[in-house]
């Protein structure tokens, strides 16, 4: 947007730029730690019939920041015999795939850093560069461990690429646009059975994709019960042993951010997005659009989550098995029966 | 119920332990009480002490160190020959070594030792880990009478 | 030195055994491409304690395991040499620490047997409600535990916090919550506080919601059970050839339990209570027995509280102890297993000689067969189900 038509003020390709920039570094690392405070730390530990940290400011709100600030100071680590350049890029990749995630989510009628064509397509094509990362650091730590576990991981993650795309596929097919505004608008402008008050939320029709999207975005955050290259601490570490400090910090980051965006995909693709029945388009849109988005983000992360604190963990071989046996032939299903219905209705 | 899979269900548990308060207390801020018979620390009732040597010799990490001399008092009646008591000099207990077995309390014959509940006294260096005479003694204010016994226990003879 | 003068005898068995040494490291030097060898432990999370499996892998798969013990051995068998009695009781406390009470038992009922006397009734009601509680107290931290070595972190906080009841229990009865140093030759040290049973049945309420939660929230669960069904499936025959006991041997369909088979003079006779076998013999079998025996547990606590008989709780013995020469074998069905004492005496304050017979040095024995082709991750869950406590291997 090089006009913000709200405000009549018209603002040059760089100083808009400047601004979604700064807005993205912001939503981030605010968004990231708001999840980790609320999952992580609190609702995790209620589930686990206990309090979690409370002395660091109110209920322990300011432990996120104690703890970002402990990474910070950290020894910078480097093992011996690692490929330095490597070593040092691999965390920079993963971070940077999960920053471009954030280039096409909506927050409101006209909050998007940029409306792509290809919205969608964009957004899980990005978000799989974050493998080379993973690569790189099981690589470049040389232990046989790492490489073990990031190769495991690399194999996870691309094995649970293809139901997340296939279960967005029944949704790109029923809005009819691949854009993310446009998808938003499709549901918003949408009718059940005539009935138009709340708009067409995708999920009613789409329920099979938006398990199958949660339960592929489970895999491709690598929590549990798909958590076996993390939690191989077990026997070996994993490809982030070796790492330690702020390149930890930006394992984590990217961590947390990915759930943060992938949750904010799923809400557009599935709830809606930034719509909120009656609430019009324009200022008040613009002013709304984020909080709405952002009570339906802490849905999805609290099915998330949820998820991750109560399963234990699938095995390698049964992991693979659920994604191709059972997460794959599913979506197909649900394509081809949305798109009978599409053409049909 | 077969119906409902296993995984459902367990999410089911974690959802209804997330809405009931959690059970942990707040130490330092709240601190539970431990029960009457709790083995805290052991406290030493001087007066009662005959420098018997026993809860010293029973003791299996040996972390009891007593020192006493033999003095002469007063004969009990006119014209007795002075009897000899035994005055303690020195009786530390090293809680660093200290099992919490309560076999000296258990031993002693004079109902010296008693158990009490209190167990702030962590140190910031080891050897302020002996407590001497004076700081044993000071532990019989916590000392707690001894609970009730249930129904059906006999009497104390 | 001349090749005609009389050589030096051979000492065959270093001789073979340097042999042996070499042709191991030349085996090792050519597999090395094939073979990677792996420490799991001795500083591991999923060890429960100091041991350490050394693991040769061919790829996923495990070709050749084996544990190595004595990480944390203390020297239980020497120091009972030179410990009195009472003084032993409160060290064998701490030989299976979660099981603390249940260590106690066989040790004072080979004394008691060597001395002639018996404990009065009331005492050997006590015993057995806290022999079972050790049990639970053991056990419940087992279906928690074996939880987090699979990934679940709940259940485990699940079995802390439903734990801290029974602990509480023995705490206020015997002032020590891990190790009660309660069991006395002759009887017990003192009776019960006022309000104990009362407390204790609400506590065994407790434990029966934690089982039910635990069945809902791990047992039932389909990941779990796909991790656990068909992994490390013992024998019957095997598990008894390597000395299995406990709930390890019952999962694999072998009906032994020393409460029901040996006549003991604690109170099991007095409840109604069941022995639980599942056939299979594979990880989750060994879950659902444990599962089982808790359950159980609960109830034979519940039908003793109800009918605990009145009346002393020590019978007649001397000050100092001394227990008559003679030579004795005293076992109980311990949480873990079967655990045993064999004491010799010589008319001493101590005993002579003690062997310690504990269940998971036997338990771990099995795991160069059971590991063999075995992938990584299993390896974990193997280690798990089977449930030992390092106390107990290293003693």
């Amino acid at each position: 947007m090089t006009a913000l038509p709200l405000l009549a003020i018209e603002l040059s390709y760089w100083q808009a730029t400047a601004i979604k920039l700064g807005a993205v570094l912001t939503v981030i690392p605010v968004g990231s730690l708001i999840l980790v405070f609320v999952f992580l730390f609190k609702m995790m530990s209620h589930m686990q019939s206990r309090l979690g940290p409370m002395e660091a400011g109110p209920h322990g709100s300011l432990q996120v920041l104690a703890e970002a600030g402990k990474f910070l100071q950290k020894e910078d680590i480097f093992p011996a015999r690692a490929d330095r350049a490597v070593f040092g890029l691999a965390p920079v990749v993963v971070i940077v795939s999960t920053f471009m995630l954030y280039a096409v989510i909506p927050a409101g009628p006209d909050l998007i850093v940029e409306d792509l064509d290809v919205g969608v397509f964009f957004a899980l094509a990005v978000g799989s560069i974050s493998v080379i990362g993973i690569l790189m650091a099981g690589w470049a730590s040389a232990s046989k461990y790492s490489l073990l576990g990031a190769l495991r991981s690399a194999g996870q993650l691309i094995a649970y690429e293809l139901p997340l795309v296939l279960a967005v596929v029944g949704v790109v097919i029923q809005a009819g646009t691949m854009s993310l505004q446009g998808i938003v608008h499709a549901q918003a402008e949408g009718e059940i059975f005539g009935f138009g008050l709340i708009g067409n939320p995708f999920i009613l029709t789409q329920f099979v994709g938006f398990v199958i999207f949660l339960v592929a975005a489970q895999a491709e955050l690598t929590q549990t019960p798909f958590d076996m290259p993390v939690a191989e601490s077990e026997l070996v570490a994993g490809y982030m042993t070796e790492y330690s400090g702020f390149r930890f910090l930006f394992f984590f980051i990217a961590e947390f951010g990915s759930a943060f965006a992938l949750a904010g995909i799923a809400s557009t693709l599935f709830l809606g997005g930034w719509y909120m029945p009656f609430v019009p388009d324009g200022l008040l849109g613009n002013l709304a659009g984020p909080g709405v988005l952002g009570v339906k983000i802490m849905f999805v992360a609290f099915l998330i989550f949820w998820m991750r604190f109560t399963f234990p963990r699938f095995r390698e071989d049964q992991l693979q098995a659920v994604a191709w046996k059972f997460l794959i032939p599913a979506s197909l299903a649900n394509i081809v029966v949305t798109g009978i219905l599409k053409v049909v209705m | 119920m077969g119906l409902v899979p296993g995984a459902v269900k367990g999410l089911g548990v974690t959802l209804k332990t997330m809405l009931k308060p959690a059970v942990t207390v707040q130490y330092p801020h709240v601190k539970e009480a431990p029960p009457t018979r709790a083995r805290g620390v052991i406290a030493l009732k001087e007066e009662n002490c005959t420098v018997c040597m026993l809860c010293a010799r029973e003791c299996p990490d040996w972390c009891i160190y007593i020192e006493g001399h033999g003095d002469k008092a007063p004969p009990r009646r006119e014209g007795g020959k002075p009897r000899t008591v035994f005055i303690l000099d020195r009786f530390d207990i090293d809680y660093a070594l200290c099992m919490y077995c309560g076999i000296c309390v258990e031993v002693c014959p004079f109902d010296a030792l008693f158990w009490s509940p209190e167990y702030e006294y962590s140190e910031v260096s080891i050897a302020d880990l002996l407590h001497d005479k004076n700081k044993l003694g000071e532990w019989m204010g916590t000392v707690p009478e001894p609970p009730p016994l249930e129904v059906g226990a006999a009497a104390k003879k | 030195m001349s090749l005609t003068a009389n050589p030096a005898p051979v000492d065959w068995q270093k001789a073979s055994y340097v042999a042996s040494q070499a042709a191991d490291a030349r085996v090792n030097v050519e597999l090395e491409t094939e073979g990677m060898i792996l420490n799991i432990g001795p500083q591991h999370p999923a060890t429960h304690g100091t041991l350490r499996v050394v693991v040769r892998l061919d790829g996923e798969e495990v070709v050749w395991a084996e544990p190595v013990c004595g990480y944390m051995h203390r020297g239980y068998e020497k120091l009972t040499e030179v410990r009195t009695y009472p003084q032993v009781t409160t060290l064998i406390n701490r030989i299976d620490w979660l099981g603390h009470f249940a260590n106690e038992v066989p040790f004072i009922l080979g004394a008691e047997k060597l001395m002639g006397i018996e404990a009065p009734p009331r005492a050997q009601w006590i015993r057995t409600i806290f022999f079972e509680m050790s049990r639970i107290s053991n056990l419940t931290l087992f279906l928690g535990d074996m939880g987090v070595q699979l990934g679940a972190l709940t259940p485990v906080f699940y079995a802390f916090r439903d734990r801290e009841y029974v602990l509480n229990l023995m705490e206020a009865a015997t002032g020590g919550r891990f190790h009660p140093n309660y069991d006395r030759i002759g009887g017990l040290k003192e009776d019960l506080p006022r309000g104990w049973i009362d407390e204790c049945h609400g506590a065994m309420r407790k434990v029966r919601t934690f089982c039910d939660e635990m069945e809902d929230l791990l047992m039932g669960n389909e990941i779990f059970q796909t991790r656990t069904r068909g992994i490390g499936v013992i024998p019957a025959s095997v598990g008894l050839d390597y000395g299995l006991s406990g709930a390890n041997i019952r999962a694999s369909g072998v009906d032994w339990d020393l409460r029901r088979d040996e006549d003991s003079p604690l109170a099991w006779k007095e409840v109604d209570w069941k022995v639980w076998t599942h056939p299979d013999g594979d990880s989750f079998a060994r879950y659902w027995v444990r599962l089982q025996e808790v359950r159980e547990a609960a109830s034979i606590v519940d039908q003793l509280l109800d009918g605990l008989p009145a009346g002393p709780i020590m019978s007649k013995v001397p000050k100092i102890i001394k227990v008559p020469a003679g030579e004795v074998w005293c076992h109980t069905e311990n949480p873990l297993g079967e655990m045993g004492y064999y004491i010799v005496s010589q008319g001493g304050l101590g005993p002579f000689r003690c062997k310690i017979r504990s269940a998971s040095f036997n338990n771990v024995s099995i795991l160069p067969w059971l590991l063999k082709g075995v992938y990584v991750p299993d390896v974990i869950t193997i280690l798990a189900s089977l449930y030992f406590i390092l106390g107990d291997i290293d003693r």
